[in-house]
């Protein structure tokens, strides 16, 4: 509803009132666009440094020496990626799994308290994911199911190394953990917009549980579901806290996903206020501009995609 | 074609199997972190817990009094901030600014900083609080998780506005209200469970939040002074002595994580519960 819909008197005083409340909300809707173009603006500044000492190269070199004041962004790049790569691998089917089950699966008085314990799992703090990542899932990891992996898969070099208990890998599961929730939710509640009697034609033409969801639920809600799996992505990406704990926070660049690594994110978090010299902070902040673009377009891309054409479900 | 009847059923059985799995996993790890944090945290909790400072390692007792506070304190300051900005940004997607260019640009901007790292904020308010001011301080922390609220307010601002019924407002401008008198009398009176829920929500998101407060309130081994010095919180001090290799420091971590887990809970669980009553009854 727009103001023009509505009829009203001519009384001075009260029309200036609603022309005031109109402006004002109208300045404070634009903060937030404010806000985002300084945080562009203000990051390019003073990353600037660092952009015009190692131009092009930054991202592509892993460099990183404070003594030297040479840096680079590949390392930490890789380390965001890989981790982020394995937490998809992992997450995506259970996600599904979930979703489905929550959908279509689940009898109706055990749907609102599986839901809950869902939405509660996405609601734990991520520093909690992390810590008890680091005291609880680590020593499982390099008492026993890192061995048994090393001793099986130890010719592939993504698996070799030593039993560390923190690294890629780690960091990729705990990192699952924190976003298998937040897909799953998402992708639920895209499984429940199905019209009943699509689904209800498919079941009368004696269609299977599995083949309706394959058939109608999924290419129905195809669009929802890539924008939740883009948004899920999003969030993996920028993750810090959980990260940080498990991922070693080592400057290496390896093959093994065992190996103990970084993140931008994690990289951040450890030596940004120990950063001293010019150059060394601006390569950090350059660091932080380029998770920022990343998560920018990945999310950005995800909500455009989720707002066009037909079959965009949010608002 | 018996063969193939056979085929499908076994698929469709493999496929339910498996999807009640991955249920039983998701409340599975549920329980098995929740059950952690209660054992481990529990052990650390005492009176002195809520009430002293925190103690070098090696030395009995202590607590993070001062953390408690200071989180209070800042996620408080943070609300202040964002609630009004909020709710005013959110009046105008819902009333004023429907599908022009400038309220969809607000509105993707919004649901991008839903989920935009946290760090990055962090790294941001450095940039214009702690750097320009030359220290560390409370208000910047409060600033940075501000930031991460406005756009969880804005928008569920826009949302409970607008299931209040158009009759609703029609009817006040007809009575010779004016516009904020009728926004700020009776619509925002209508939709006000579902307003503080929302508000709610967005407190419990960032009352666990660490990485933007790293680099902004810092942390402070004292109970505070004000906030234009490094202040002592939760998180931070959380990630610090997780960090550490003193085991009483891991356990005091413990019983931070225990408070911060069962506080985010509980506010999360009875929001959602007045959510969705809010999202019947208007």
């Amino acid at each position: 509803m727009t103001e023009k819909t509505v009829i009203r008197g001519g009384r001075g005083g009260a029309a200036l009132a609603d022309i005031l409340f109109r402006w004002l909300s109208f300045a404070l809707a634009a903060t937030i666009v404010c806000l985002f173009a300084a945080f562009i603006v203000i990051l390019i500044i003073e990353a600037w440094p660092a952009i015009s000492a190692f131009g092009l190269k930054f991202p592509f070199s892993s460099e990183w020496n404070p003594v030297s004041e040479r840096f680079g962004a590949l390392v930490p790049v890789v380390g965001t990626l890989l981790s982020t790569t394995v937490a998809m691998l992992i997450a995506l089917p259970i996600s599904f799994g979930i979703a489905f089950f929550l959908a279509e699966i689940s009898p109706h008085w055990l749907r609102g308290p599986v839901g809950t314990a869902i939405e509660l799992l996405a609601a734990i703090p991520s520093i909690v994911y992390g810590m008890w990542g680091l005291f609880v899932i680590a020593p499982l990891l390099s008492g026993y199911v890192e061995p048994w992996i090393i001793a099986h898969l130890g010719y592939i070099p993504i698996f070799s190394g030593p039993p560390m208990g923190i690294g890629i890998l780690t960091a990729g599961m705990v990192l699952a953990l924190m976003v298998i929730p937040f897909i799953a939710a998402l992708t639920r509640d895209v499984f429940m917009m199905t019209p009943r009697n699509l689904k209800e034609a498919a079941y009368g033409l004696g269609a299977t549980r599995f083949e309706v969801v394959r058939d109608v639920m999924i290419p129905y809600g195809k669009k929802g579901i890539v924008g939740a799996v883009f948004l899920g992505l999003g969030r993996a990406l920028g993750e810090t806290m959980a990260v940080t704990f498990v991922i070693g926070n080592a400057h290496n660049l390896s093959w093994s996903l065992l190996a103990p690594g970084n993140s931008i994110a994690s990289m951040l978090a450890n030596e940004f206020t120990e950063a001293d010299g010019v150059l060394y902070t601006a390569s950090l902040i350059e660091l932080g501009l380029i998770l920022f673009v990343i998560t920018f377009i990945v999310l950005g891309s995800a909500q455009l995609w989720l707002r066009s054409g037909p079959g965009g479900k949010r608002r | 074609m018996l063969d193939r009847e056979l085929k499908r059923r076994i698929v469709n059985r493999l496929v339910l199997v498996i999807s009640c799995l991955t249920a039983v996993f998701g409340i599975f790890m549920l329980g098995w972190i929740l059950a952690d944090v209660i054992v481990r945290g529990v052990a650390a909790i005492n009176w002195g817990f809520f009430t002293e400072l925190p103690t070098p390692p090696g030395m009995e007792g202590g607590g993070l009094g001062n953390c408690i506070a200071g989180t209070l304190l800042m996620t408080v300051t943070a609300a202040l901030i964002a609630i009004p900005l909020g709710l005013m940004a959110g009046i105008y997607l819902a009333e004023f600014g429907r599908d022009c260019f400038f309220a969809v640009t607000v509105r993707l901007l919004a649901d991008i900083m839903v989920s935009a790292p946290s760090i990055v904020v962090g790294v941001f308010v450095y940039l214009i609080m702690v750097k320009t001011t030359g220290h560390f301080s409370g208000y910047a922390g409060a600033v940075s998780l501000a930031i991460l609220m406005l756009p969880v307010v804005i928008r569920t601002t826009e949302e409970m506005l607008s299931l209040v019924s158009r009759e609703m407002r029609e009817a006040a401008l007809a009575l010779g209200s004016s516009y904020p008198g009728m926004m700020f009398s009776v619509i925002l009176k209508a939709a006000r469970s579902g307003l503080v829920t929302g508000v709610m929500l967005a407190v419990a998101r960032v009352a666990g939040e660490t990485a933007p407060l790293l680099f902004t309130a810092l942390n402070s081994p004292y109970w505070m002074n004000g906030m234009n010095e490094p202040m002592a919180n939760l998180t931070v001090t959380l990630f610090n002595y997780a960090m550490s290799p003193y085991d009483d420091w891991h356990a005091l971590a413990w019983g931070a994580a225990l408070m911060i887990t069962v506080s985010v809970l509980v506010v999360t669980v009875v929001t959602r519960m007045v959510l969705g009553t809010a999202r019947k009854r208007i």
